[in-house]
């Protein structure tokens, strides 16, 4: 195993980094969207209510692989035409942050639904508007009781991230693939691959523990 | 008080579903009047209350606020609502912001009121309701009647035309109901602000309100002057609750 992970650090580390990367730009990028078409469906307007009850049933009830082997497939020929070149790792990252989303909003929703229709109530009345109200009053203490399920949404994100695997993403476990074949030791590598997901994926459960407790009890 | 007339209901209806909660409402309530607006449970006051800011919508009949008309889709509601304040029951208190917070948000996000002047008229408020010690409390640190002052505060930070007070004591331990009733008689002294009061707290109404609004099953059975009512109630149903909460 040693020697495996002597020859090929480098090679993993530059996985370990796209794998970073693309992690990032998904969770800030499914964060967004979801919270998007979280307040889109407790909205009072039925069109955006549809709309985005339609985008978060078609993708989290897809594969995930199936949502990225479609941009990389379909999307990006057709982008490549128009001059947009789309890669393997954006593909993947598209499709992981598209995936991602969905279950992001439901887990936001759920959140927004919890916090009593007394604070909305009461911030409409003082004057504030309904996207006011949202945003200072009822999403910042939504997100806190969230942050138990966006945290497994994270981890399960940076897992998910080895689908670019399958679209030529250059990430952790696109390498490690290269590297299982060529030294014939997959227990080995995939060992060490695994690793290296634990250090991305448990400082993530740590610090949302962390933030779940620094909230209990009070709405500081 | 002036002639000029703050919130008129004509012919308002409101039905949830079946339940027809608001049977053909008649009011006419003048800049700066007191009223409150009493009546057993169940009877539509609190209905009545929430149409006037939009919390409920009226199904007929017309209804004006300081001009607008609210069941008009031109109406912008949060106009109103700036205009409008509300005590609630149960305070609705923002519970991620300190008390400071809770007073001077409204003001700076809805009034742009420069972050000097906001934060000095929320003092002088705290002051008034007499919690100036309490201003950098959560919510969840303040007693029942702390945080409906608070609300309170919250509200006349807004400057108000017009507060309507939802059942503001009645979620509240005995001890705590003469300090909010306090603050409301302060206020109704003071300012030249239209007062609407859902209330069962007799005394506060005798004391402060111009005129009494009596409701039963939906439908306004009295609307007359204050002494007028407690001494000569015209209809059975008030005498029979005036005498059923007189004597608690």
């Amino acid at each position: 195993m040693i020697d495996i992970l002597l020859k090929y650090f480098p090679q993993l580390l530059n996985g370990f980094w796209v794998t970073i990367e693309s992690s990032i730009i998904a969770l800030f990028g499914s964060l967004i969207l979801g919270t998007i078409f979280a307040v889109m469906q407790v909205s009072r307007n039925k069109i955006t209510r549809i709309i985005s009850e339609t985008y978060v049933e078609i993708f989290r009830n897809i594969p995930l692989l199936v949502i990225t082997l479609f941009f990389f497939a379909f999307v990006a020929p057709v982008a490549k035409k128009i001059g947009l070149p789309i890669d393997g790792f954006t593909a993947g990252t598209i499709g992981l942050t598209l995936y991602t989303s969905a279950f992001i909003a439901e887990v936001i929703r759920s959140g927004i639904n919890s916090i009593s229709s007394s604070q909305m109530e009461g911030a409409v009345s003082n004057g504030l508007s309904w996207w006011q109200a949202m945003r200072y009053i009822v999403l910042p203490q939504a997100f806190k009781i969230s942050i138990p399920n966006l945290g497994n949404q994270f981890v399960n994100l940076v897992k998910n991230s080895s689908v670019l695997a399958f679209v030529a993403g250059l990430d952790l476990m696109y390498n490690a693939n290269s590297i299982a074949q060529n030294t014939f030791d997959s227990l080995n590598t995939y060992f060490i691959v695994a690793i290296f997901y634990l250090i991305i994926t448990m400082p993530i459960s740590y610090y949302m523990k962390h933030l779940e407790q620094r909230f209990k009890g009070g709405a500081h | 008080m002036s002639d000029i007339s703050m919130i008129t209901f004509n012919n308002v209806e409101k039905y949830y579903g079946d339940f027809h909660a608001l049977k053909k409402i008649n009011l006419d309530i003048k800049k700066g009047e007191k009223v409150v607006l009493i009546g057993p449970s169940g009877s539509g006051k609190s209905t009545l209350i929430r149409t006037i800011n939009g919390l409920e919508e009226i199904n007929d009949g017309q209804l004006l606020v300081d001009g607008y008309d609210l069941a008009s889709d031109k109406t912008d509601i949060n106009k109103i609502r700036k205009n409008v304040g509300m005590v609630f029951q149960h305070f609705n208190l923002y519970d991620n912001k300190s008390t400071l917070e809770n007073i001077m948000l409204a003001p700076r996000i809805v009034l742009k009121r420069p972050e000097n002047e906001n934060h000095k008229i929320a003092m002088e408020l705290l002051d008034k309701v007499g919690l100036a010690d309490k201003a950098a409390n959560m919510p969840n640190e303040l007693s029942g009647g702390q945080k409906q002052r608070v609300a309170i505060a919250r509200s006349l930070a807004m400057q108000p035309k017009a507060l309507l007070f939802d059942e503001p004591t009645s979620a509240l331990d005995p001890e705590m109901i003469g300090d909010v009733l306090d603050v409301m008689k302060d206020i109704a002294q003071d300012s030249d602000m239209t007062m609407l009061v859902v209330t069962h707290e007799m005394n506060f109404a005798k004391q402060v309100s111009d005129r009494v609004i009596f409701m039963a099953d939906g439908e306004v059975l009295e609307d007359s002057k204050t002494e007028e009512f407690f001494k000569n109630p015209k209809t059975k149903r008030a005498q029979q609750f005036l005498s059923q909460v007189e004597h608690h």
